[in-house]
């Protein structure tokens, strides 16, 4: 399937939500569900937790269709930084709760919980948004254990090209990480394909 | 034994650079291996000298151990020496901990609707869908999300589509792929897209005769090669289409007339009968690539159950003027209650309903029941599906024999492709 609608389809989808169209929600849906329930998943481990962010998510989206802002990003970058903001939320929200209650650990090891789970969340977006030949290298050398020679040859590219796309990939996925610098936001609303 | 006229150790001066060169000369092995004291380390190979772009250029590919071993120590001498390539390695050294292989979780295909239901509670639709186009929009999009699911090479995963006919009250099948059933669905939907004004699937490929089967033949066999995956686009394309062509032109809409050839639905009918199919071939899908499939939700499947129901009177009609089903058993004025069968669906969706046994015009009528026949709602789906034999149906039965059988044999001839 399509990984970046066209802005033509964003711009299309808010007037519709905004008039209040029933099937324009269902459409919706049927294109961002999984994406929105695997990031809070990601964060939250909880297949409850992740269909409540899921349902607050749409919710949101439905109710304030008119906050997209279709110049900073695509619909999909933006309904992508929603579900993150309310799955880290929840997980702070959660584990501040039961520290409260006088739960095991620290506020500390909490944050990185956090952090980390926030990253993690970030990574997975990264790395289904990026170009598909980025991904399918980091998939031979990561997961398939392909040194960048095999990679090349698996994908009918020259070593130079393989080892740009794999360190490309790694410089994008990075990016998860500078939660810090950007005050996190940024990892969703940029168009990675330009990013070098 | 050094192909690369650049490495290491070649006696040129520019190697006096390279602090960790090894020596060419190995040391002594024999008596060491004797000797019981720990082996030195295999001999590291030569290092090469890279010029500092291919240097950078591996950076990725030494994060993620994807390169040669001499390569490896190359970048990593040079990294001693080298900030910006330094931070850079440990940058995506760092990244490299955050690939994670996909989590394949699979949505609770119940999830949409308590989502969308929220939403529409908290923000009520100005267009809403109508409510006989909901059973529509759920099982389209359920079958969706399994088709997401499936492999490339599921696609063409053999499938066999079961219906009953009525003609010869024998079972018959078509052989095809999950692929070919979702092309099959593609342009039945068609139907109803044509009779909304939308864009007829099958464009100038369209038959003389327009019934469900001869389109599904005439898409099946335009091509020289089977349907792949590619017709999951335009099949869904067109789902989303026509629920939201129905909720633009209102519930009113609902009596508008839906050609099927040899008869026609309402479209509020004919947007039930096409959730129905969509899940009896979802469920054909599923079995094919071996996936689990629930039944629709109970109000859903209550509308199916309500079509099939209603549309038996006319069915046992067909039936018995071509001497399929015993004659009727007396006139029945068109609006007054006549003989009657009580059929019971049991189960999440099911109910009861009375079904006039003599004439389509009649009225079911509990004082003129003659028959009761009991059985399962998923089941009698089955049944209605041209899934299970009408003698075959696990049906409790109470009353006139004949009649029972004739309607279960009308509701399995209500089965198509």
């Amino acid at each position: 399937m399509a990984k970046d609608a066209p802005p033509r389809w964003d711009r299309r989808m808010q007037q519709r939500l905004a008039r209040g169209e029933a099937a324009a929600l269902g459409e919706l849906y049927d294109r961002f569900a999984s994406l929105v329930h695997s990031l809070a998943h990601r964060v939250l481990d909880d297949e409850e937790a992740a269909d409540r962010v899921t349902r607050e998510v749409f919710a949101h989206v439905w109710e304030n269709p008119e906050s997209y802002e279709p110049k900073q990003g695509s619909m999909r970058s933006w309904i992508a930084a929603l579900a993150h903001r309310q799955a880290v939320q929840r997980l702070r929200k959660e584990g501040a709760a039961a520290l409260a209650e006088g739960g095991e650990g620290s506020a500390e090891e909490l944050e990185r919980k956090v952090r980390e789970a926030s990253a993690a969340a970030r990574a997975d977006y990264i790395v289904t948004s990026m170009p598909a030949p980025l991904r399918a290298a980091l998939e031979l050398a990561y997961f398939q254990r392909r040194d960048y020679r095999q990679t090349a040859a698996d994908l009918g590219v020259t070593e130079d090209e393989a080892r740009r796309r794999l360190r490309l990939g790694l410089q994008l996925l990075s990016s998860a990480n500078d939660q810090k610098r950007n005050g996190g936001s940024s990892p969703w609303r940029h168009g990675y394909g330009r990013a070098t | 034994m050094n192909p690369d006229p650049f490495g290491p150790g070649d006696g040129r001066p520019e190697d006096d650079g390279l602090p960790g060169a090894p020596a060419r000369i190995p040391a002594p092995r024999e008596s060491l291996e004797d000797s019981g004291r720990p082996l030195p380390e295999p001999e590291a190979p030569p290092i090469p000298a890279l010029d500092h772009d291919v240097l950078k250029s591996l950076l990725g590919a030494w994060a993620l151990a994807a390169c040669a071993p001499d390569e490896a120590a190359a970048v990593e001498l040079h990294l001693g020496i080298c900030g910006p390539c330094a931070d850079e390695a440990l940058r995506l050294r760092d990244a490299v901990g955050l690939l994670q292989p996909e989590e394949s979780l699979d949505l609770d295909p119940g999830l949409r609707s308590r989502v969308l239901a929220g939403c529409l509670d908290r923000r009520p639709p100005r267009i809403p869908v109508p409510d006989w186009a909901a059973p529509y929009d759920a099982e389209t999009a359920r079958l969706d999300a399994l088709l997401q699911d499936i492999g490339d090479g599921e696609w063409h995963a053999p499938v066999r589509l079961k219906w009953y006919d009525g003609g010869s009250d024998r079972p018959v099948n078509r052989r095809t792929t999950v692929a070919g059933v979702i092309a099959h669905l593609l342009t039945v939907d068609g139907l109803v897209a044509v009779a909304l004004g939308l864009e007829d699937p099958l464009g100038e490929l369209t038959p003389d005769e327009a019934t469900p089967w001869a389109r599904t033949e005439t898409y099946w066999k335009a091509s020289h090669f089977p349907p792949t995956r590619t017709v999951r686009m335009p099949w869904r394309e067109q789902s989303h289409a026509l629920v939201r062509t129905v909720s633009f032109a209102g519930g009113g809409s609902g009596q508008l007339s839906v050609p099927y050839g040899t008869f026609s639905l309402p479209l509020r009918d004919s947007l039930i009968d096409r959730a129905f199919e969509c899940w009896v071939h979802a469920g054909d899908i599923a079995d094919a690539v071996d996936y689990p499939y629930e039944p629709p939700a109970p109000r859903h499947l209550n509308r199916m159950i309500d079509l099939a129901a209603r549309m038996l009177p006319s069915a046992l009609a067909d039936r018995r003027r071509e001497g399929l089903a015993a004659p009727a058993k007396g006139l029945v004025r068109a609006g007054s209650p006549g003989r009657s069968l009580r059929l019971e669906v049991e189960g999440l969706g099911g109910g009861e309903w009375l079904i006039a046994l003599d004439s389509p015009g009649a009225v079911g009528s509990a004082e003129h029941e003659v028959a009761h026949v009991a059985l399962d709602g998923v089941e009698f789906c089955r049944l209605a599906a041209g899934h299970v034999l009408p003698e075959e149906a696990a049906a409790g039965q109470d009353g006139d024999r004949e009649a029972i059988r004739d309607v279960l044999s009308a509701a399995a001839s209500l089965s198509r492709m």
